[in-house]
């Protein structure tokens, strides 16, 4: 079941198979393999199979639009109509939407089927799908592992060919680092490429709908649906989008790929570095032309990332308090018991760890040293990659400091955990596009090549990757499971 | 004893009168049933995401226009995060560092043409809140929503006030400022307009403030003026009982005309204040503002000079008329049908109508008399028809709703006696009725003449023409003299 969405195109075309038969191989693979993957929280196959009767009728008729047939899955931070959202929370255990997301509502205007919602950090808010209220998700290629986060029940469906793409968010690394540990293709568009309406919001300056699959062209296929000015965001950006199917035309002769000297140096796994180098050797032979850049102000990121991100958030969470939707405790004594119990019981520790440090970012007397501080750090940051821009059209940097880990090693551990994100989460200060694509192995686990594109140039990042897999068949690997 | 003089600041909040909410496209219509009016963005709902009614604007760019005030070419709308159950995001949206209304200053009008400058801090936008039902309930509390992303504009004073008749001025003068410039219908029953008060004394030739208590809930001017002269006291009180103000909220309470501790300065919330990620700057421009600029309507203080200067009314008459939006359109809808009566039709507004209004406590907009009515009743008295004391007569015949002026003129016979013939009898009776007046008079006192006009206006049961009679009876009686 390693099918791409192209491939699932072409034999819908030919009638070499109806969307309801490739819907019904993907739900009985589902049902035989989730138990272990555990990357879906919600299988949706009545929905699934009514949507592709519907498709195969269009196709039938002459009437297939982009997507139409092609069966999809969604992180569950997307909200979706009548069917439940729980953003891997048990706050939102209960919580069914009356509306969709924007996302939601443009990949089914195309005609894609919804195999499902995708299991995740709750809120967002980790980097291996450990902290999921539905139990952590593994990693396809060694079930011992983590298969990232926070969007790593997407990466691990599609590692696992459990879904031929997905639909995920990314704050700090969300979509690129799971791509990465998963060795799939993941991309994270320009800040307010696509719209944040009926996304549930966790760090808002930050977050970003993105996409997952097996090749950069069907990333740029489901990017394509997704991306557009949504007039219900007033973060989103009124900007034409591209054909992104149709830029993917060859040619990298002459491209400046930059190298952050600051990105390549101590820290990074010596394996690693190794895969990332034959990577970047790949590019040379592709012609083109790498050069070394710098951004000083990188280093900055991780504390700038935890204190922007967590005061967002620490406001974002305040309307789950048990009144209107969602967890309620049993029997509140009074307002107070009300709040305290419901957000106590219905958060999870890292969620509340979060709120904790956010409130506190923003607190009188705070505020000044911690949010300012950080805002204007993050200018400084935002500069280091216009100033980086001017000189090359692409960056290329690692996506994960190491292989995935092992479930439960860096669960009693926050900031190791949070140094995972390192080599992502300034990107997503900067609000820059960003992708991950499978550079090879390390140990039998897959190494991801991060790639960065300035403001809007998708076309142009979707393209360098593509190129990439043109040459190469790291992203051919399969992990699927027997 | 020593002198005391009391500082007075008043935070007003004006309900803007726009068809939707501020952040989301339900109604903002008064009364109907609990939540029926809150969509998911006002219900602040998972994912869904503020988008910024553009008329809320252009109301708060006329109202900083129309004080004189710098415009904020690019204010910021920042959360103010609390938790209650009427306030469904767990924060309100709000504006603090960034207000888009900066300083402006507003002129009223005291005793004896005294008049003063009240400097304005600022005026910000934000969403109300819903309501908390504590009655409907028992030993539970309803919330309802619709009120919840109603636009609020919220006026902030120096504390540049001295007594609570000058707050009283001061309110009552924003209080018609908005409703000219069309932003606010004014309804303090309703809420569309609410005063908190910030209060402090200190002894005269003091300059340090003294602490101060902000009294909320006060929904009439009678009750603002009430509550600051309860404050007042009650803060004088303690200090010379040698105690001490604290800093704290007090709530007016109506009924017992007492105002009560609701929160310390300790209880405070602390706000945690951030820019809202969700919202971008509101840009304004020159152009913006030079546009809304034209489009104003005449505003009070505009008004009040033209009737000064091109209508010769008293300082006096142009600011009462003026004062009240309602008032000016009554005003100049009867002048329309006698341009060359202003100074008769403004003492008929602000006597006997006025007084009419008063005593039935209803608006000029209710009266039963309309400007049409009332221009007819002294277009009566301008052509002789009635003297200006049957016209009193008419206008009670008016008010209970016996017809119009002429109608009533005509129905009752009150028509003027002008007939000489019948004049002259009538004095002659008199005067044969009246023989030691008569040699009164003519010994030299001429007071005795008031006598004889008011028993010839009696037997003309008021109708003969005063003027006529005056002039007739005063040649009558220097007839027997000589």
């Amino acid at each position: 079941m390693s099918k791409t969405i192209r491939q699932i195109q072409r034999g819908l075309a030919r009638g070499e198979f109806s969307s309801i038969e490739i819907t019904q191989d993907y739900l009985t693979a589902i049902k035989a393999h989730n138990p272990t993957i555990n990357c879906y929280i919600t299988i949706t196959d009545e929905l699934a199979l009514q949507q592709a009767k519907t498709a195969d009728e269009r196709i039938a008729a002459g009437q297939a639009q982009a997507l139409t047939g092609v069966p999809l899955a969604h992180k569950d931070i997307f909200c979706t109509d009548g069917v439940k959202t729980s953003c891997g929370s048990k706050m939102l255990d209960n919580f069914i939407a009356p509306y969709n997301a924007t996302v939601i509502e443009n990949i089914e205007a195309s005609g894609a089927v919804m195999l499902g919602k995708t299991n995740m950090d709750e809120f967002a808010m980790g980097s291996s799908t450990e902290n999921s209220y539905y139990g952590p998700a593994v990693n396809p290629w060694d079930h011992q592992r983590v298969p990232g986060g926070s969007s790593g029940g997407s990466a691990a469906a599609v590692a696992a060919g459990l879904a031929p793409a997905a639909t995920g968010t990314d704050t700090g690394g969300s979509i690129r680092q799971p791509a990465a540990l998963c060795g799939i293709t993941g991309i994270k568009p320009t800040y307010g490429r696509v719209s944040r309406y009926g996304m549930i919001a966790f760090g808002s300056s930050l977050d970003q709908g993105g996409a997952f699959a097996r090749t950069a062209e069907d990333c740029a296929q489901l990017i394509q649906t997704m991306a557009g000015f949504d007039p219900r965001d007033s973060t989103s950006i009124d900007h034409p989008v591209p054909n992104y199917s149709e830029t993917l035309d060859g040619n990298i002769k002459g491209l400046r790929i930059g190298l952050p000297k600051e990105f390549f140096a101590d820290g990074l796994d010596s394996n690693i570095a190794g895969v990332l180098e034959a990577a970047i050797d790949e590019y040379r032979k592709l012609g083109a032309e790498i050069v070394e850049v710098s951004l000083p102000n990188s280093k900055l990121s991780v504390p700038v990332y935890y204190v922007v991100a967590l005061a967002e958030c620490s406001s974002n969470l305040s309307r789950f308090d048990g009144v209107r939707f969602g967890y309620r405790c049993e029997n509140p004594k009074d307002l107070e018991d009300l709040y305290k119990r419901s957000r106590g019981e219905g958060f999870g520790e890292e969620v509340k760890r979060r709120i904790l440090l956010g409130t506190y970012a923003l607190s009188a007397g705070y505020y000044d040293a911690y949010y300012l501080k950080a805002q204007q750090v993050r200018r400084l940051i935002k500069q280091d990659f216009e100033r980086a821009f001017e000189d090359v059209d692409i960056i290329a940097a690692p996506t994960t400091p190491e292989i995935a880990f092992k479930l439960g090693e860096k669960t009693d551990d926050p900031v190791s955990m949070y140094l995972q994100d390192i080599y992502t989460l300034f990107l997503n200060l900067a609000g820059l596009p960003g992708m991950s694509i499978p550079a090879g192995f390390s140990q039998g686990m897959p190494v991801g090549l991060q790639l960065i594109a300035n403001y809007f140039d998708e076309a142009r990042l979707l393209n360098t990757a593509h190129q990439f897999q043109q040459a190469s068949d790291w992203h051919l690997q399969s992990a699927e499971v027997k | 004893m020593a002198t005391w003089e009391t500082v007075i600041g008043l935070e007003i909040h004006a309900q803007l009168a726009t068809k939707s909410k501020i952040f989301s496209g339900a109604s903002t219509a008064f009364g109907t049933a609990p939540n029926t009016q809150a969509c998911a963005v006002d219900l602040g709902f998972p994912g869904v995401l503020p988008v910024l009614n553009a008329e809320v604007v252009n109301m708060a760019i006329k109202f900083g226009v129309a004080i004189d005030a710098e415009i904020t070419p690019n204010s910021v709308f920042a959360r103010k995060n609390y938790f209650y159950p009427d306030l469904p995001k767990g924060y309100q949206i709000s504006q603090f560092e960034l207000p888009i209304v900066g300083r402006g200053q507003l002129g009223i009008s005291l005793d004896e043409g005294v008049s003063k400058i009240i400097g304005i801090t600022r005026a910000h936008l934000e969403e109300d809140a819903g309501k908390s039902l504590h009655d409907e309930f028992p030993e539970q509390t309803g919330v309802d929503l619709n009120r919840a992303g109603t636009p609020l504009l919220e006026i902030v004073s120096e504390p540049d006030m001295r007594s609570a008749k000058e707050a009283v001025v001061y309110a009552r003068k924003i209080h018609a400022l908005v409703q000219y410039l069309g932003i606010c219908d004014g309804n303090m029953q309703e809420g569309s307009f609410r005063c908190d008060a910030n209060v402090s004394v200190r002894l005269k030739g003091e300059e340090k403030l003294g602490t101060r208590a902000e009294i909320k809930n006060i929904n009439s001017f009678r009750f603002l003026e009430r509550a600051i002269n309860f404050e007042i006291e009650r803060q004088i009180d303690l200090i010379e009982d040698g105690s001490k103000v604290v800093q704290e909220t007090r709530l007016y309470d109506a009924d017992k005309d007492e105002t009560r501790s609701m929160r310390s300065k300790e209880e405070a919330n602390d706000y945690r204040y951030f820019p809202d990620p969700d919202l971008l700057p509101v840009a304004v421009t020159d152009d913006d503002i030079n546009r809304i600029r034209a489009s104003l309507p005449e505003l009070p203080e505009q008004k009040r000079q033209r009737f000064i200067v091109d209508l010769q009314l008293s300082e006096y008459d142009a600011e009462v008329l003026t004062s009240s939006r309602e008032t000016a359109i009554y005003f100049e809808k009867t002048l329309a049908q006698l341009p060359d009566q202003a100074k008769q039709i403004a003492n008929w507004i602000l006597g006997e109508l006025s007084a009419a209004l008063n005593k039935a406590d209803i608006n000029i907009e209710q009266s039963p008399i309309s400007p049409d009515g009332l221009s007819n009743l002294i277009a009566r008295i301008s052509d002789n028809t009635i003297s200006g004391k049957i016209a009193k007569q008419v206008f009670e015949a008016m008010w209970q709703g016996e017809g119009s002026a002429d109608s009533i003129i005509e129905a009752k016979g009150l028509k003027q006696i002008t007939d000489t013939g019948a004049i002259e009898s009538l004095i002659d009776q008199v005067i044969a009725d009246n023989p030691d007046q008569v040699d009164q008079f003519r010994a030299g006192k001429e007071k005795v003449l008031g006598f004889f006009v008011g028993q010839i206006m009696k037997q003309s049961k008021g109708k003969a023409n005063p003027g006529q009679v005056n002039q007739l009876l005063r040649e009558k009686l220097n007839k027997g003299r000589e």
